[in-house]
């Protein structure tokens, strides 16, 4: 459509909208919109995971809530035990909660990388549509699991009092909170962006394309799409950290069945495989919630609506339909 | 813990096996036969149930919501089939994901906007409303009886209707080869209107069955979807033998689990920690049986087609 505008320009002005629209918002004092971009910024993160085995490995995982709210919980239970002064741990060596956010996102990226690992070794067995519905069943049973483990809130959740420390930054503030999140989001698009041209990425979209050319040459498709799947999960892990800190709450529905099928939303809404896809993807999910939202409850029948004329009508996302067609599919 | 409390579970996990015996079936249809994936059958299960309820409360008579929801339910699932499904086949399973996807938040909301957030009730009908003795003097609720008698009957009439009949017969040919039963003049479009709306109205009826012993609310076809998932991945995808065998393991490992799980571990700690750690285990313990049969067989008990 827009000849001179490629797509790398195109993710260019993205991310510097995104950066710009919170600091007018911050300075014509509107804190709602900063704390509204913060959300689209962590369920983008939370999208780019998902992404790096949905668009670049061809794995139509529907169980990435499992590792959101894994992110999630894992600083959820370390943070309600550093207020509450007790040790999360006592035998054979003590482990005490912490509020320091460096140690919460290495715990739930480690965490929610275990769980990858498990969960995709099993999976991964398997292909296609035993893909998609072994992902989800696992996720379910985090799901369930969280409801009925009464320790950490069972079905009610966990509030987390205080947002947790990073050192220099004062992170009760929106715009500083926004920002930090907003710089993870960066650092990681700039680590996955690297990593499709590494050989590890082409590696992948090649196991993608053609699963036997691969390993004709030597390579295990399996270990390759597993390392994408751990990878994938972790980053999402991550997210759920954030997003942990940014309702400073955490809760079953974090795991839900319907939060996998919203982050595969963001995908398609901004287009599959695409570095940019997630982080458009979550905006517009997050406007469309908002805008919606403010008019009537049942807002999600509209985004049902919407959802379903993208996949009948307009396949390839938003960044798509801006600068045509993928170089590659 | 006495032998008829134990007999009881049993039975409970045999209707709750039969139940999902009803999604299931439908579900695996539809993938066997048109490689479909198809989320919304959890919506279907919902609709059966709102609308066994309310034409229920309508007329006073059960029986009358019964029927009314199997009609409600193959009638919705015919015309989801033309309006949307039918664009889906051709396309990857990401799609049918997504579309289907959107279905359910679609289903979910419209039902919520017609009947309000609030559960409606259901009773059983007046006939089954009493507890039977079973031989052996168990005492057992005729209604969940009548449900495992009634999911029994179709399960036959399903084997029948697919080894027996014409249309059985289209169906196979459909699930082996469909540019060829095409070929030979069955009219294929209609054929898988058919099939949907006969899984539509499995899972329509399950949930109305379902809904006369737990609440009708909006949400409530999630749970028994993703179990009817876990029954079709340990029963092999498109195999209706395979889901009918799957449902019962499930049904009976989910209901003995819960039972059993606490009583045991308060053997080996206190009660109050066992019933915590066993009702969260015993949550867990299907797709456990799960992962088990996907490590030795990754294509189910017993794959369709291989």
């Amino acid at each position: 459509m827009l000849k001179h505008l490629t797509e790398h320009r195109l993710n260019i002005i993205l991310a510097l909208i995104l950066l710009i629209a919170p600091l007018v918002a911050h300075f014509a004092d509107e804190p709602f919109l900063v704390t509204l971009a913060t959300r689209a910024t962590i369920l983008a993160l939370a999208g780019v995971g998902l992404n790096i085995a949905l668009g670049l490995g061809g794995l139509v995982s529907f169980g990435h809530a499992a590792f959101f709210g894994l992110g999630g919980y894992a600083v959820g239970i370390l943070a309600s035990h550093h207020q509450t002064f007790e040790p999360l741990m006592t035998s054979p060596f003590i482990i005490n909660g912490t509020n320091q956010m460096l140690v919460l996102w290495l715990v739930a990226i480690v965490v929610s990388g275990i769980a990858a690992l498990l969960i995709g070794a099993l999976s991964l067995r398997t292909s296609g549509v035993y893909f998609i519905m072994i992902t989800l069943a696992f996720a379910q049973m985090i799901y369930y699991f969280a409801i009925s483990w009464p320790a950490y809130g069972g079905e009610d959740g966990l509030s987390i009092y205080v947002r947790n420390a990073f050192p220099g930054i004062n992170t009760l503030r929106p715009l500083d909170f926004f920002l930090l999140c907003y710089a993870v989001l960066i650092v990681v698009l700039i680590g996955q962006w690297r990593m499709t041209g590494a050989r590890f990425g082409v590696a992948l979209q090649a196991v993608r394309q053609n699963e036997g050319r691969v390993a004709a040459l030597g390579l295990s498709p399996y270990r390759i799409r597993l390392a994408a799947f751990v990878i994938s999960g972790m980053v999402t892990g991550l997210a759920g950290a954030l997003y942990a800190d940014l309702n400073r709450f955490v809760s079953p529905t974090m795991i839900s069945w319907h939060l996998s099928g919203e982050i595969m939303v963001f995908i398609i809404l901004g287009g599959v495989a695409r570095l940019f896809g997630p982080v458009v993807g979550a905006c517009l999910f997050v406007l469309f919630e908002h805008l919606f939202g403010s008019f009537t409850t049942h807002w999600q029948f509209f985004l049902g609506a919407a959802l379903l004329s993208v996949v009948l009508f307009a396949r390839g996302g938003f960044i798509g339909l801006v600068v045509g067609r993928a170089r590659h599919d | 813990m006495s032998t008829a409390l134990f007999l009881e579970q049993l039975l409970n996990g045999l209707q709750l096996g039969v139940t999902l015996f009803l999604m299931a079936a439908g579900l695996t249809l539809i993938f066997g036969v048109m490689g479909l994936i198809n989320l919304a059958h959890g919506s279907l299960f919902m609709v059966g149930g709102f609308v066994c309820a309310a034409v229920a409360a309508a007329t006073g008579s059960f029986w009358i919501g019964l029927a009314a929801s199997l009609v409600a339910a193959a009638a919705l699932g015919a015309i989801v089939e033309i309006v949307v499904i039918r664009r889906l086949y051709d396309r990857d399973h990401l799609d049918q994901v997504l579309a289907t996807f959107a279905l359910v938040l679609m289903f979910s909301e419209g039902v919520r906007f017609l009947f309000g957030s609030f559960p409606l009730y259901l009773d059983p009908p007046a006939i089954l409303a009493g507890p039977v003795t079973l031989p052996g003097g168990l005492p057992y609720p005729a209604y969940r009886l009548a449900i495992i008698v009634a999911g029994v009957l179709i399960a036959i009439g399903l084997g029948l209707l697919i080894s027996r009949t014409r249309l059985g017969m289209q169906i196979r040919a459909g699930e082996a080869d469909r540019e060829m039963i095409a070929a030979l003049g069955v009219d294929i479009r209609f054929l898988y209107t058919v099939v949907f709306a006969l899984g539509a109205a499995l899972a329509g009826f399950a949930g109305a069955m379902i809904g006369a012993l737990q609440s009708v609310q909006v949400g409530m076809g999630e749970p028994v979807l993703i179990l009817a998932f876990v029954v079709i991945v340990i029963g092999g995808i498109g195999s209706i033998r395979g889901a009918l065998v799957a449902s019962l393991i499930v049904g009976l490992v989910d209901t003995m689990g819960r039972f059993l799980l606490p009583t045991l571990l308060s053997g080996v700690m206190e009660a109050s920690a066992a019933r915590g750690i066993g009702s969260a285990i015993a949550s867990m313990l299907i797709y456990l049986l799960m992962a088990v049969v996907l490590v030795f067989k990754p294509k189910g008990l017993f794959p369709a087609n291989a």
